[in-house]
């Protein structure tokens, strides 16, 4: 059951006043998702339903799992068909899809983990807003390894931020982190969806080597090996330990080392193209508020009060929350000293953006992890507190 | 009229007040136009416990998301009215179910018996969210009453259509008044 | 002379492989490739889903597109192969601790699912690959490095389990009994809805080393004894039947498989879809 309906306007854009979790499966459709595995868990479960009344009507399969690890484990198995897949959680699930989410980097299977954070750690504030699985989300599963996340803070940066995702995914062949939280994801706010015209979609490549040339990590091509979908002639293995470029277990040592090389390279050789960072006011800042989703709303509304009473703030949203942005950090840092890091949790990007921050920079960390979302007039007072 | 508006909708779950607020953002930003945010809180229960929806409803894009003091604040337990009625603005308005909560006159304090309205006039109980919308509407002109209406008739149960829009009349051509 | 098993091995796979001298991994996965073969699939369109562990090896060494996933998790992966292409052919191979340990709750649920997979255990009643400890299915008492004073523990009947949690074809071969063994693989492929088969086997390297069991040759012979047709044991009483391995078809249903269910939804979905969003 649906509980939001969608108009068309004008210009033939679908419209709604809708939730971040609705927002996501919509934009998650349009981007091409066709296989959706979850399992209930608040404040993510909205995701699931959705997805369950939405896919079949684009002929795409949803299932509810038995628990979390298989939902990670279903919607890999679902990617090495080659549909794009996505599951849904928050923190408890989050920890459990973490073993998987594993294997899906190490095997370059693109797929979307959405995690809808609340309160922790352990089963922590279920209904209630916190943003502390930023560093899980780096480093939640064990073993060197990039990742991507995205950290939208309204419901319509959810729709363009989840069409992202998938086009990350599938052009990097990794997993994608989308980190929402659970005011963003019960928010209602109104969306224009683009139409299927004005939105770029990308599909990994598929190879066009023989079954018999073909080798599922091969380098031949660049960083990211190309793609047969399971059912197609192409037969190969793929495993989660490390492996060759035929998919084959190996501890031969410079084979081990060249695909964990390439994993990170991947990622870290193209940082332009996959950090996203939202400025505002930044220009004659001479403080700089960073955040990241919802936080940022507030840091926004502390801006603009601020700049009423005449103070020069400017907010910098890491939209891309890892890969860490840490040229533009370093940038920003070279002519603001006054830093700011505004984060529900008790402080764990601020590591990045003290690491990346100018050395005559000093970096506060304002922070709330009371379960109540953080407020304009807060920050604000941190702000002056610390003049 | 304000170019911004704080709202908040309170009472009890079970009492439809996140579909009102639903159909208040849906009406004031897919059909009048203006930036609408609605966010929610609630208990564990899924009847009974205290529940709020808010929203702000404005000309300009909305950051911060969350009210803090009302320009409107609708009442609908005793609980919520206990709770909320600090947090409003000086000039804002307090609507509370005089059929359900005990209160303090003011300026700006209009009560309605609105669950008894809405039992007695309408002949049911729970379409009260709906009598309430109407009077939001024509007491404040935050949202128009034509929007509201479409809003309302995309959100609720096939079938319900007119005794929906006869509520939602009610509330629109109720006389109130505030202080007393 | 050249058989199946020949045919379907992985050409430029770097053998050996890790399984011990007198292991019957070997024996169960030509049994799986000769049913694969006589069910007449396309190995193009078959997709070979393991955990970890010995037996999860399997996939790595035949001709079959094949995920080796995580511990305990290969019904998960296959599952989620099944339900995105449901053309696909989709055999899971699993140990008893990878299927029924850490595994367990996968199983029964893909049972009441009754998704169309074909899941084979290599039962050998032991985690050999990390040294020995007491799995699921170990019988009472023996012995193994986490049980040195023997285990407390009763063993899964992995038949009983599967037939109870509703899956469609439930069947139990013996290691020392390929043919028959074939046959249960074949029809557990050619079913639609969730098949198992729970093949009793041995591990001559580690059980023996903690039970002293035996060389490889005894213990097949032992277990050979100890196969008990259904249809015998059915004649049998509880006190006879004790060590005893019943072999055979315990369940042969026709409920509906997942996918199949699924597809309906997606046709009687297509008609909501068509219609159109109202303007504003």
């Amino acid at each position: 059951m649906l509980f939001y309906k969608l108009y068309k306007d004008a210009d033939g854009r679908k419209v709604g006043f809708v939730q971040g979790n609705e927002a996501c499966v919509e934009a998650a459709l349009l981007a091409g998702m066709r296989f959706f595995a979850g399992y209930p868990i608040t404040p993510s479960s909205e995701i699931a339903a959705v997805s369950a009344e939405k896919l079949p009507m684009l002929g795409g399969r949803f299932i509810q799992m038995e628990d979390e690890i298989s939902s990670m484990g279903a919607i890999i198995g679902g990617s090495m068909t080659g549909k794009k897949t996505m599951t849904a959680t928050s923190g408890p699930g989050f920890s459990l899809k973490q073993e998987n989410l594993g294997y899906a980097i190490i095997n370059e299977v693109p797929c979307v983990i959405v995690n809808v954070q609340r309160g922790g750690p352990s089963t922590g504030l279920p209904t209630q807003i916190a943003q502390a699985d930023v560093m899980q989300a780096r480093w939640g599963t064990h073993g060197d390894h990039p990742i991507i996340a995205i950290s939208p803070a309204s419901v319509s940066q959810v729709v363009t931020s989840t069409i992202r995702a998938f086009n990350l995914a599938e052009k990097y062949r990794t997993p994608v982190i989308l980190l929402m939280d659970e005011t963003l994801g019960h928010m209602r706010e109104k969306i224009v969806l683009p139409r299927e015209d004005e939105i770029e979609l990308i599909d990994r490549k598929q190879t066009e080597d023989t079954p018999e040339e073909f080798k599922p990590f091969a380098t031949k091509h660049g960083d990211v090996p190309l793609f047969a979908p399971y059912g197609k002639g192409y037969r190969y293995n793929i495993t989660g330990l490390i492996h060759d470029e035929a998919g084959f277990p190996t501890t031969k040592t410079d084979e081990v080392v060249s695909l964990l090389d390439r994993l990170h390279s991947k990622i870290n050789d193209n940082l332009d193209d996959i950090v996203e960072v939202c400025e505002f006011q930044t220009e004659d800042a001479d403080t700089l508020l960073v955040s990241f989703g919802s936080a940022t709303r507030s840091c926004i509304s502390a801006m603009e009060k601020g700049r009423a009473e005449g103070k020069k703030i400017g907010v910098l949203q890491l939209l891309t929350v890892w890969p860490f942005a840490e040229k533009q950090i370093v940038k920003l840092t070279e002519k603001i000293k006054n830093v700011f890091v505004v984060e529900m949790n008790m402080g764990q990007i601020i590591g990045e953006v003290s690491r990346c921050s100018h050395r005559d920079a000093v970096v506060t960390g304002i922070n709330k992890y009371n379960g109540i979302y953080i407020t304009p007039q807060e920050i604000l007072e941190k702000v002056k507190e610390s003049r | 009229m304000k170019n911004l508006y704080e709202v908040r909708l309170s009472g009890s779950g079970g009492q439809g007040l996140i579909t009102a607020g639903m159909i208040m953002g849906e009406a004031a930003s897919v059909f009048d136009g203006k930036f609408a945010v609605q966010t929610q809180s609630y208990g564990p229960e899924a009847r009974g416990g205290a529940c709020k929806a808010e929203l702000i409803i404005s000309e300009k894009e909305v950051a911060y998301p969350k009210p803090v003091d009302a320009d409107i604040l609708l009442a609908l337990s005793q609980q919520a009215y206990d709770q909320y009625k600090d947090d409003v603005k000086e000039d804002g308005v307090i609507i509370v179910d005089s059929s359900l909560v005990k209160y303090e006159k003011g300026k700006g304090v209009y009560p309605i018996p609105i669950t008894q309205l809405a039992i007695d006039k309408v002949g049911l109980k729970v379409t009260a969210n709906v009598v309430a919308l109407g009077v939001i509407s024509s007491l404040t002109g935050v949202v128009s009453y034509e929007a509201l209406e479409r809003a309302l008739l995309s959100r609720i149960p096939p079938g319900t259509e007119e005794i929906n829009k006869k509520a939602l009349a009610l509330g629109k051509t109720l006389e109130f008044k505030d202080n007393i | 002379m050249k058989s199946a098993i020949h045919d379907y091995l992985r050409p430029k796979k770097k053998f050996p492989h890790v399984w011990c001298p007198g292991c019957g991994h070997g024996i169960i996965l030509a049994s799986i490739v000769r049913a694969i073969e006589a069910a007449g699939k396309n190995r193009d369109e078959v997709v070979v889903v393991s955990g970890i562990g010995c037996s999860s090896r399997a996939p790595v060494y035949v001709d079959f597109s094949s995920i080796h996933s995580t511990h305990g998790r290969a019904l998960t992966f296959a599952t989620g192969v099944k339900v995105a292409n449901p053309k696909l052919t989709v055999i899971v191979i699993s140990g008893d601790g990878d299927g029924m340990a850490i595994g367990g709750n996968h199983f029964i649920h893909a049972c009441r699912r009754n998704i169309d997979l074909t899941m084979i255990v290599f039962n050998n009643n032991i985690y050999g690959m990390t040294g020995g400890q007491a799995s699921p299915t170990m019988p009472q008492g023996d012995y193994a490095s986490t049980a040195p004073f023997g285990t407390l523990e009763r063993p899964f009947d992995v038949c009983k389990l599967a037939n109870a949690s509703g899956a469609n074809f439930v069947a139990r071969g013996v290691v020392t009994s390929p043919i028959p063994l074939e046959k249960h693989i074949k029809k557990g492929i050619e079913k639609k809805g969730f098949s198992v088969i729970d093949v009793a086997e041995t591990c001559p390297t580690i059980y023996n080393f903690f039970n002293k069991t035996g060389n490889p040759l005894k213990m097949m012979k032992d277990l050979k004894a100890k196969a008990i047709p259904v249809q015998k044991a059915n004649t049998m009483t509880e006190e006879e039947l004790k060590g005893k391995i019943v072999t055979g078809v315990f369940a042969d249903r026709y409920y509906p498989d997942f996918t199949t269910s699924y597809d309906k939804i997606i046709m009687d979905s297509a008609k909501r879809s068509m219609k159109d969003e109202e303007s504003i």
